[in-house]
């Protein structure tokens, strides 16, 4: 039956949960797209024949490839759409810089897409807050000191802080840094805040 | 989750049963073509067919003037069913009678069927009658097993029960000063995860 190639793309997209990104399905992609291609071309050639023979019993076979080719459309676009939302989230989520496993999952135009949206990101924190500009993507949470105690959960070598220091990051350790500073880290999972 | 909602594509083929009727001038594809997987085969095809067909083919298909199709009401949309909706709607499983119960009702208003002022009255209701219910118990079921509050919702209802659920666990969360307590991101954790079950395997 047609269009289940697509459908099973949309299945394995939602299989995974919690925004992962699967790797990006060329094939799949490639074999619904040779389906349409298929279908339409079977669809010229019946109009052709239906106008010119006037065969209007033609048109019922025309209306359902045509039927499909929507459908395969749409299952298509909510594909790519869908993987877009998921790549956006890893900006927020994990910080400019993706993992490499992560890279690998995107697609060429994909992993553009995602440049794409961190210079518009950037262009708009800029903007923000007078000269510096405004991070955004900092104090996800309401701050409530400056300073905050955290604890190593695996080595990730040396740290500046602004004043200068450096910080030696060994697993296991604690420090007492300022939260500007460690949030992305926290968030990477890198350290972990303490409270007392 | 605020990343992703993946527009609304019904995974599970919605198959109802369908009656193909002939237009005047002939050949409809028979129940062959249609579930043939190359070319469709342009043969005269039997009026009056009976077959089953997903919903976005029914509708594609779908003529108001022509009667080219004919729809037959799931049974969870027609009169007996509706009679117990109206009745007590909060005992019936939803999750059992089609797990999507709102969304397939309002699609099916698309084929014209005359009950159509009496299907969507009805769908509306039930609404109405059973959200109640799923908005108190999701307020209200803190750090508990709630598998027997969901087990009979249908989808829409459990994404609304998943929303109050995250709405109560973030307000306990504030409530405990745990609010400004710097997290790893969720996602982060879930792919170190997936990275250790890779390496296992």
């Amino acid at each position: 039956m047609f269009c289940e190639k697509a459908v099973e793309l949309i299945r394995e997209l939602h299989q995974m949960g919690d925004g992962q990104l699967p790797a990006f399905n060329e094939d799949g992609i490639r074999q619904v797209l040779e389906e349409m291609k298929a279908l339409y071309e079977q669809n010229q050639s019946d109009v052709n024949e239906a106008k010119t023979e006037g065969k209007s019993e033609l048109i019922p076979s025309i209306k359902f490839r045509h039927s499909c080719l929507l459908r395969n459309q749409r299952c298509i676009a909510a594909y790519l759409y869908d993987r877009l939302l998921r790549i956006r989230a890893l900006r927020w989520e994990y910080g400019s810089v993706l993992p490499t496993a992560i890279r690998f999952h995107m697609c060429a135009e994909e992993m553009e897409w995602f440049n794409q949206y961190k210079k518009s990101l950037a262009t708009y924190m800029r903007s923000l807050g007078g000269e510096e500009g405004l991070d955004i993507t900092q104090d996800m949470k309401p701050p409530k000191s400056l300073y905050i105690q955290v604890r190593c959960l695996k080595d990730h070598g040396e740290f500046e802080i602004d004043d200068g220091t450096v910080i030696l990051l060994k697993k296991n350790s604690q420090h007492f840094l300022p939260r500007w500073k460690c949030e992305q880290l926290i968030r990477q999972g890198v350290l972990e805040h303490v409270i007392s | 989750m605020w990343w992703h909602r993946c527009s609304f594509v019904p995974l599970r083929p919605v198959y109802a049963e369908f009656e193909l009727s002939l237009t005047a001038m002939g050949a409809k594809p028979s129940g062959r073509d249609v579930q043939g997987q190359s070319v469709c085969q342009r043969r005269p095809g039997s009026q009056g067919t009976k077959m089953e067909m997903p919903l976005w083919l029914a509708k594609g298909l779908y003529e108001r003037k022509r009667r080219v199709l004919s729809v037959e009401l799931p049974k969870v949309y027609r009169e007996g069913w509706r009679t117990v909706f109206g009745a007590d709607p909060i005992v019936v499983d939803l999750h059992k009678m089609g797990p999507y119960y709102y969304g397939l009702g309002s699609q099916m208003l698309h084929f014209d069927s005359p009950e159509n002022p009496e299907i969507a009255n009805t769908i509306l209701q039930t609404f109405i009658g059973r959200f109640r219910r799923t908005m108190d118990s999701s307020q209200n079921a803190y750090n508990e097993d709630t598998s027997a509050l969901v087990e009979r919702l249908d989808c829409l209802e459990r994404s609304l029960f998943k929303a109050g659920q995250s709405g109560l666990n973030s307000f306990q969360l504030w409530e405990k000063g745990r609010s400004s307590h710097l997290t790893a991101s969720s996602l982060v954790i879930n792919y170190r995860k997936r990275k250790m079950t890779d390496l296992q395997a």
